[in-house]
């Protein structure tokens, strides 16, 4: 196993480096002058040069490419325009809150997805399944910011009952604002994770149903109920589990796009910020740390996945990858 | 023994009957057929290919025609069956050209995708050795950024209109293709290689192709049909951020972004265009889920 | 004669496909009392396994009862609530499946399941549940039952999962074992220990087996009936003496040749049974067998030959041998 790993933490190296030198092609790649869009109004043809120097912009391109590697690995991932701070500074500023709403909308998918997914299984081609299979073919279809602009519409601007933007810590407001502030926006995300569980558990519960060794328990005269709960839930784990992880960068990506709808100061509303502000800058800084961290976690997972199944580690060396 | 030949129900013509029975009944199209839903995904489908193809005559007007003085007209207008946005331009009109926008945006990000994706696949997963591990690395690379992240890069570094979205969206679908056809690629390799060596090593090239090719055809075809159905999906993102497609020409998902600001004036813009794309996804999943039953109901996402 | 425990009347159980109705079990009616082997032979496809099944009432979806009576101690079956079918599935009637290693969850030990079936059946607590199955485990003969306990089923061998799968059945009491082909996936040193240990066991507890198999050797070890099964019906039923001694089914007639014995000539080709079953979906109609049997007249593709009673306990379901003219089994292998 310890080579599988070392194979793994050897191949991370030039993914890394691949994500890097993308992000670095597209900074350079950027139509028009970016010391230009920096200086913005106090745009002055002396100043140009002295920026430029300054920047290192004048260098040859693989010198440039190096100080970009240096930087990065001294966590400077250069700077915002707009917000005139580090994307650092920014990125550490907005994250937390974009993780408590993923993290918080994942649990609840999670929980929702898979307790209805059993119960589709369980009772496969009656009303109900057909009911919840289409509840969550609608919810992995469902577009997330038109999704999210239809609760604002519902519930906040029709019925009043949540409001629709800003977030309260509990330390600001009180558990009961910081849930009714949260509650929008994690619904909102939870709905296309919600149906992505709940088909996947569907499909495996039914497999695992269906298989020799619950045909023997149910010889055995084990109670239905034990069954689906126990036994064949927890023969139908590992696909779920690997969606969990496919599911938190779908959780992210669905932060980007609704969280300029409820105004919750997070990454999302980051990101469009810069996109309004052509802060090209800082979306690749975002862009980059993002697709880092996402490498790095992956990477973690399939460790710890090898670490408790011992078999899938077998497996991989066999394989080959 | 004599050999004598007796006709009741079991014979030899029945059984025959039987199997050409079952055979016609269980080939892909009936199969397909026979599944409501994936019918419906169909007829979905269908009819937003023919308002896209057809929205130059459908539209009852000019969809980029501003009326200052007919500005957010509700559904059931005089003249305008779906009312007006806030430039008083048909929406009706719109959103018929803007399906044709998405459907173009989606089949040729996925044909993009998917042509350059399969022939990396098949070259990393025939050639082997550097080749595979330079072409799997960069891949990689790419399935680390986040899908959207990946396409808001590239529209800022390509800019926006129709031809850079198809461009961006394609290139975020490449990785996916060539995994899917590499792995398949792999498994047959090994499985035919075996009996290829035992025939001229020549063609043995020819046999990979004549195999490999029609055992990947079926997994391919349904995750290009619910790439079609991302990319929809991924073109109003972008859309509705303000990077994709941009106003005036129409596009469901801008046209999203503009209902959006008048959320509370004129709540049908947002409600029918997101709607329509909603619709339209499902239609696409519902033909993929469809496809991947008939062709190996085994088959896992 | 001993006590009936098991009675089936007239049972069919169709399977209802998008292409016809596969008629699995079309009519078949058998008895087995206490302490009486009663073997179950024929093809794949025959139906015997899905008659097997039919005695636990454990069918696929697309399988129905359709007709047909099952008793069990005079109690019938197919009106078992939920509550009494669950009772009475691994208590009463024990089921013993053909390929050990799927028979057990391979998420939970060994021990954890066999509790859980003491817990369900005989409602002993964790500590008693842990010294019966332990004391089970070493009866059936596994060595270091206390260990086996702990472990997962892929840690056992194919031969030890099928031997903790006996013990289950054993430590709930059960009064019939239906054993559906269960040596086939097994080493045949390992079968016949494992046979060797439910004829013991029988012996112990007085408890009836239906041993379903296509093995016809093993049948003559084990049973003291035996049934023969083709395209969902009964073919012929006798005791295993009179089966082999003086077989009368044309059908019988073809598998008892097919067996190779110390006796055939090496290099002579192993006869065989020409032709393949019926399709299950055209079947019912007239005599299943017809077109692979030698002897067919026009009668046989017309109607149904009936189950009659040929000689004392030797039932038959043949035209031709319930005719005025006796048919005459050619010289072939006999099995002493």
């Amino acid at each position: 196993m310890q080579k599988v790993i070392l194979k793994r933490l050897l191949q991370l190296i030039p993914t890394l480096l691949v994500v890097i030198t993308f992000t670095f092609a597209a900074t350079r790649l950027i139509p028009g002058d970016p010391v230009a869009a920096m200086l913005g109004e106090q745009y002055d043809a002396t100043k140009v040069d002295a920026l430029r120097e300054e920047l290192g912009l004048n260098d040859p391109i693989p010198v440039q490419f190096g100080h970009y590697l240096v930087d990065i690995l001294h966590g400077d991932f250069g700077d915002s325009y707009y917000f005139n701070t580090s994307a650092m500074n920014m990125i550490k500023a907005r994250l937390p809150n974009t993780l408590m709403l993923s993290v918080t909308s994942l649990c609840i998918a999670i929980l929702v997805g898979v307790f209805f997914g059993v119960i589709s299984a369980r009772r496969q081609s009656s009303i109900l399944d057909y009911a919840l299979t289409v509840i969550s073919l609608f919810g992995v279809s469902a577009p997330v910011f038109w999704v999210a602009i239809m609760m604002v519409l519902l519930f906040s601007v029709n019925l009043g009952w949540l409001p629709s933007f800003g977030m309260v810590t509990i330390a600001q407001g009180g558990f009961v604002e910081f849930l009714r502030h949260i509650a929008l926006p994690c619904a909102c995300l939870a709905v296309i994770p919600m149906g992505t569980f709940m088909r996947i558990t569907r499909s495996s519960m039914i497999d695992s149903l269906g298989s020799d060794s619950v045909r023997a328990l149910r010889a055995r005269g084990v109670s239905e109920k034990s069954i689906v709960w126990k036994h064949a839930l927890k023969n139908a784990l590992p696909p779920i589990l690997t969606v969990v992880g496919m599911q938190f960068a779908g959780c992210f990506a669905g932060a980007v796009l609704t969280e300029n709808i409820f105004s919750w100061p997070g990454m999302g509303t980051m990101i469009s910020s810069a996109i309004d502000n052509r802060d090209y800058s800082l979306i690749q800084a975002t862009v980059l740390v993002v697709a880092l961290a996402f490498v790095i976690i992956n990477l973690i997972t399939d460790i710890l996945y090898m670490v408790i199944n011992p078999k899938v580690a077998i497996d991989a060396e066999n394989g080959g990858m | 023994m004599e050999e004598k030949v007796l006709n009741g129900s079991i014979s030899k013509e029945a059984q025959a009957a039987m199997i050409r029975k079952e055979r016609t009944a269980n080939n892909a199209w009936h199969k397909f057929c026979r599944n409501k839903s994936a019918v419906v995904g169909l007829i979905i489908i269908s009819l937003m290919i023919l308002m896209g193809v057809l929205a130059p005559v459908l539209s009852p007007h000019d969809p980029n025609q501003i009326n200052v003085l007919q500005t957010y007209l509700p559904p059931f207008s005089e003249g305008h069956i779906l009312g007006t946005d806030d430039l008083g331009r048909d929406l009706l009109s719109r959103l018929l050209y803007g399906a044709r926008m998405s459907i173009v945006v989606a089949i040729g990000a996925t044909v993009l995708g998917g042509v350059v994706g399969i022939l990396l696949g098949l070259i990393s997963g025939y050639a082997g050795g550097v080749v595979d591990a330079v072409i799997m690395r960069i891949m990689d690379g790419m399935f680390a950024f986040p899908f959207i992240l990946l396409s808001i890069l590239l529209v800022t570094i390509l800019g926006s209109g129709v031809f850079n979205v198809i461009l961006a969206i394609g290139i975020g679908n490449v990785p996916r293709f060539a995994r899917v056809v590499r792995s398949k690629v792999m498994v047959t390799k090994n499985e035919e290689f075996c009996n290829a060596e035992r025939i001229l090593g020549a063609s043995s090239l020819r046999i990979m192709f004549s195999h490999i090719l029609p055992n990947t055809v079926s997994e391919v075809v349904v995750y290009a049909t619910l790439c079609v159905g991302s990319a929809i999906i991924s073109e109003a993102s972008l859309s509705f951020l303000g990077l994709g497609i941009l106003i005036p020409t129409p596009s469901w998902g801008n046209i999203l972004r503009g209902g959006r600001g008048c959320l509370t004036t004129a709540p049908h813009i947002a409600t029918i265009s997101g709607l329509l794309i909603f619709i339209a996804v499902i239609g696409f999943n519902l033909v993929g889920d469809g496809i991947r039953d008939v062709m190996d109901p085994k088959m896992k996402k | 004669m001993d006590e009936l425990i098991l009675e089936v009347n007239n049972l069919k159980t169709y399977f209802f496909l998008a292409s016809g109705v596969a008629k699995a079990v079309d009519g078949v009616s058998f008895q087995l009392h206490k302490g009486e082997t009663l073997g179950v032979v024929g093809e794949s496809g025959s139906g015997k396994s899905v008659m097997s099944k039919c005695v636990i009432r454990l069918l696929e979806k697309v399988g129905r009862i359709v007709e047909g009576e099952i008793k069990f101690e005079g109690r019938d079956v197919l009106s078992f609530s939920e509550k009494e079918l669950m009772a009475y599935r691994g208590q009463d009637v024990s089921m013993i499946f053909q390929d050990p290693m799927t028979s057990l969850d391979p998420v939970f030990r060994v021990g954890d399941q066999m509790m859980e079936n003491l817990r369900i059946h005989r409602g002993l607590d964790k500590a008693e549940a842990r010294k019966v199955a332990i004391e089970a485990l070493r009866s059936v003969g596994i060595p270091n039952p206390e260990a086996r306990f702990e472990a997962y089923p892929f840690e056992l061998s194919g031969g030890m999962c099928q031997r903790v799968i006996i013990a289950m059945a054993l430590c709930c009491n059960a009064k019939v074992i239906v054993a559906d082909e269960p040596t086939t996936a097994l080493d045949v040193t390992v079968q016949a220990q494992v046979l060797r240990l439910l004829k013991n066991l029988q012996k112990e507890t007085g408890m009836a087996l239906m041993l379903i198999t296509h093995n016809l050797g093993v049948v003559w070890d084990m049973c003291d009936r035996v049934m023969v099964m083709y395209a969902g019906k009964i073919v012929e039923m006798a005791s295993v003496k009179d089966l082999y001694g003086s077989p009368m089914h044309p059908y019988t007639w073809g598998l008892l040749d097919s067996m190779p014995s110390l006796s055939t000539e090496r290099k002579t080709a192993l006869k065989t049974i020409a032709g393949t079953p019926p399709d299950l979906r055209l079947t019912g109609k007239c005599c299943n067998f017809y077109n692979r049997c030698p002897y067919a007249q026009t009668i046989c593709t017309e109607c149904v030959p009936e189950l009659k009673e040929l000689a004392p306990g030797h039932l038959v379901a043949c035209h031709r041998q319930n005719g005025v003219e006796r048919l005459e089994r050619e010289e072939g292998s006999d099995r002493g």
